[in-house]
């Protein structure tokens, strides 16, 4: 813009404009914000996984085919490995067990005894198949959702909670 | 010693940092120049005070003193220097420290900056600086206290956790805290002038290099601490909708939100009591990310030890912040000179779109990112909040506003013309359109939105460039006029056109993911694994020792297609002192594109081997470098830059459009 512009002498309708202006912008604004409100309120039903320990599942009468998390210790002794990366682990509260199957690389922190996340679909009758295993980055950290669900079945020792924290291990 | 003298620092700090809050105050208030000016120099003494503290400490981690309590838990004798040295904000305590650090820098450069403040605006700025400083050197010495003693002294430290003995811990968090912190600064202009009661340009003139500073450093942070989770966790992912990567994104939306309103209100003195309101928010988005990232209230990779007293101490700074600036500002901003009026098809419109956008996509990321927390405290449910959410909600509220960032950067101020800003990125617009056909004419049967990911993206691009050239070229005028021209434009000009093509970058690179592949095998040593263009052969295994590490290594020979690419890395580390296996991920970059291998278990000569393709993913860094050099490049505008002569202008000169 190299040539200054005449102020054109402003329309008449002047003090109207200010109120009609400011009320587009509150419209348009809402619009905006109404939309954004309906897509959460709709990725909430959709999207969203809730996470369960193995006693929990039968309790809260979760439905095969329902994606969840699921978190709990892996129970000793319980890892068979099959063809290619298949392996499967038993993930227990102490009370119940659930058994997992995954396909694919686990991550460096997972051991017999001790916690784990894992997130995929039940298939009923304690069956569960995962399609990811939510890694620790620390010896020492215990998933908060797994310590919860250790201590509602009154296995949680205290001192075994500690520093830096589960991560994504993408499958 | 050093380690008493940086914890008296810390104390003394505290003290001064006090003085600053309030005597400024008392100043203002008594119309007294000489006391309103004591913040100066009161942030002066508080940021060396600190320095030398965060001195003693990195003394102590160097000559790995382990009488340090903190050096114990988080340093060993026989890391490599590098990794001693950025042990010190490896952890809780010492990462405390650096924020700190950071907090009272910003203070003293802005005692030092020569600008001409209003001297009651600077009086204001350093108290409430000062204030905040005192809630979190109180916070550190009171839960965080780095320079704890160890009683009797172990004879050995337990060593960083492994996954941060990396490259990327020396230089994510520092970048990140600038960001974040940075924000304090607009945080506490905003707060300085609502207790004024004055907001003018002048006020968004001061605030705006400091926004930007703040954005570049948080971008950066942003982009290097994805690059160092796509290649240290060896997940192959970049972006995980963790709450603390949230944590920084939202302040980041926020802060983009800010540049762009601060324009508004430097140029057409409106917009104030929106910037004023966003600019307290964003510093509330800071406080809460470092909430949640040291309460543990969430379950997060980056979650520190958790302590009750920690969280709840940081949850009252965080309440009388954000609440004390809120309530300031429901009281104060009806009181502000309400700004000017502006047409709906103006330059200053297309930036309210801008924020009425960035603000709902912030508001997303928001209800992501809290409302499990809330659920959890209603109901006792925990869910999780992942991509999907994300997707079905930010990206929408995000798709319009780039579609419309072209059209808006060629508007005009005041009086816009839109079908003109139609009529200059129809070009653009119908390449980008050519653009996408043809990817999905080429990837037929494969994903249909990526194609139009790509789209966006180079339309942003073109639209930044088009827009300077507009700009630089001219008709029926020579090469010399256009470089004069080109020369003449505002350094900011070319930092917008900058930014803006960077997220276009960024945004191919996001989209171009959709094509990335994933192949995962077990693998003897002379069997291969391919995956999307790229094939590995394993040549073998072999055992390597490192300074704290035993590592068993991989070698694959990695071609594409029938090129021959450099070999190719990959390995799994234990490290000594904690028996703390790692996975080190091999990466080829072959052009903007790279080859990814990771390893998993390896028994009976076999090994566990996972091998990615990954497109074009090095644009995703890319155009965030570009986006930060683009904030930084208008950080040298000259109306920003700090001491800067003023240039007489004659009378009448015509100010470049920008």
């Amino acid at each position: 813009m190299t040539i200054a512009q005449p102020t054109r002498p402003l329309p008449a309708k002047r003090r109207f404009t200010r109120k009609q202006r400011r009320l587009t912008l509150i419209a348009a604004a809402g619009a905006v914000l109404f939309v954004a409100a309906g897509l959460v309120l709709f990725a909430m039903r959709d999207t969203i996984v809730f996470f369960y320990g193995p006693t929990e599942i039968a309790e809260k009468g979760v439905l095969p085919g329902t994606r969840m998390r699921l978190g709990g210790l892996v129970e000793t002794g319980s890892v068979q490995r099959g063809a290619g990366q298949r392996i499967s682990f038993s993930v227990t509260d102490g009370k119940t067990s659930i058994k997992v199957g995954y396909d694919g690389l686990l991550p460096d922190l997972f051991r017999e005894g001790q916690g784990v996340v894992t997130e995929g679909v039940f298939e009923g009758a304690g069956r569960f198949k995962a399609d990811s295993v939510l890694a620790k980055h620390d010896e020492t950290y215990m998933p908060r959702e797994v310590a919860d669900a250790l201590k509602k079945q009154g296995h949680w020792q205290a001192g075994s909670s500690g520093s830096p924290a589960a991560a994504p291990a993408k499958p | 010693m050093i380690v008493e003298i940086g914890h008296y620092a810390l104390a003394l700090a505290l003290g001064v940092s006090v003085i600053q809050a309030v005597v400024p105050f008392w100043g203002v208030f008594r119309q007294d120049r000489t006391l309103a000016s004591v913040g100066s120099s009161a942030a002066l003494v508080s940021f060396a005070l600190v320095a030398l503290s965060f001195a003693a400490l990195v003394t102590s981690y160097v000559r790995s003193d382990f009488s340090v309590g903190n050096v114990v838990a988080n340093s060993h004798s026989a890391q490599p220097l590098i990794y001693k040295f950025t042990s010190v904000w490896g952890n809780h305590e010492g990462s405390m420290l650096l924020w700190v650090l950071i907090l009272t820098l910003f203070g003293a450069l802005v005692a030092l900056s020569r600008r001409s403040l209003p001297p009651r605006l600077r009086a204001g700025t350093l108290a409430v600086q000062g204030l905040v400083a005192v809630a979190f050197l109180a916070f550190t010495l009171l839960t965080s206290n780095p320079f704890q003693r160890l009683a009797p002294v172990p004879a050995e430290g337990q060593d960083l956790n492994p996954i941060l003995q990396d490259l990327g811990l020396a230089i994510h968090p520092p970048l990140l805290y600038i960001g974040y912190v940075g924000f304090s600064i607009t945080y506490a202009f905003a707060v300085a002038a609502l207790i004024d009661g004055r907001i003018d340009a002048m006020w968004a003139r001061a605030v705006r290099p400091w926004t930007l500073l703040a954005w570049t450093f948080l971008t950066l942070g942003i982009a290097m601490g994805s690059y160092w989770a796509y290649y240290e966790l060896g997940w192959g992912g970049w972006w995980f909708w963790d709450p603390v990567e949230n944590a920084s994104f939202m302040p980041w939306l926020a802060g983009t939100a800010l540049i762009h309103s601060t324009v508004v209100m430097e140029k057409r003195d409106a917009l104030k009591v929106w910037t004023i309101l966003l600019a307290i928010l964003t510093f509330s988005l800071s406080l809460l990310g470092t909430f949640i990232v040291r309460s543990g209230v969430l379950t997060s990779v980056h979650s520190f030890a958790t302590d009750p007293a920690r969280g709840l101490f940081i949850l009252l700074i965080l309440i009388f912040f954000v609440g004390g600036s809120l309530a300031l500002f429901a009281w104060r901003a009806p009181l502000l000179r309400q700004g000017g009026l502006f047409a709906p098809v103006s330059r200053e419109s297309a930036l309210v779109v801008n924020n009425v956008f960035l603000a709902t996509a912030c508001a997303t990321v928001f209800v992501g990112t809290l409302y499990p927390l809330l659920l959890e405290m209603l109901t006792g449910d925990k869910i999780s909040v992942g991509a999907p959410f994300y997707n079905a909600t930010f990206v929408p509220v995000m798709v319009p506003l780039l579609l419309l960032l072209p059209i808006g950067q060629s508007l005009a101020w005041k009086r816009g013309d839109l079908l003109g800003a139609a009529q200059r990125n129809a070009v653009a617009f119908g390449l980008a359109v050519l653009a996408a056909l043809a990817l999905l004419f080429f990837t037929r049967g494969g994903p249909v939105l990526a194609p139009l990911g790509v789209g966006l993206g180079v339309f942003l691009v073109l639209g930044a460039g088009f827009d300077l050239a507009e700009r630089i070229v001219t008709r029926a005028s020579g090469w010399q006029a256009m470089l004069s021209r080109a020369r003449g434009l505002p350094r900011s000009a070319w930092g917008t056109a900058l930014a803006h093509a960077g997220i276009g970058l960024s945004i191919i690179g996001i989209a171009a993911q959709a094509w990335s592949t994933e192949a995962i095998t077990v693998l003897k040593p002379g069997e291969r694994l391919t995956s999307g263009r790229y094939t590995i052969v394993l040549e073998g295994m072999s055992p390597r020792t490192g300074p704290n590490f035993r590592a068993e290594v991989a070698r694959f020979q990695l071609f594409a297609g029938d090129r021959e690419l450099t070999p190719v890395e990959a390995s799994k580390r234990v490290y000594t002192a904690r028996a703390m296996p790692t996975t080190e991920a091999g990466i080829r970059t072959d052009g903007l594109s790279q080859a990814y291998v990771s390893l998993g278990e390896a028994q009976d000569g076999v090994v566990a081997v996972r091998l990615y393709d990954k497109p074009l993913i090095l644009l995703i860094w890319i155009g965030s470098l570009v986006m930060a050099l683009g904030g930084g490049l208008s950080l040298t505008d000259r109306r920003f830059r700090l001491a800067a002569p003023k240039r007489a202008a004659p009378a009448g000169a015509v100010q470049p459009a920008e």
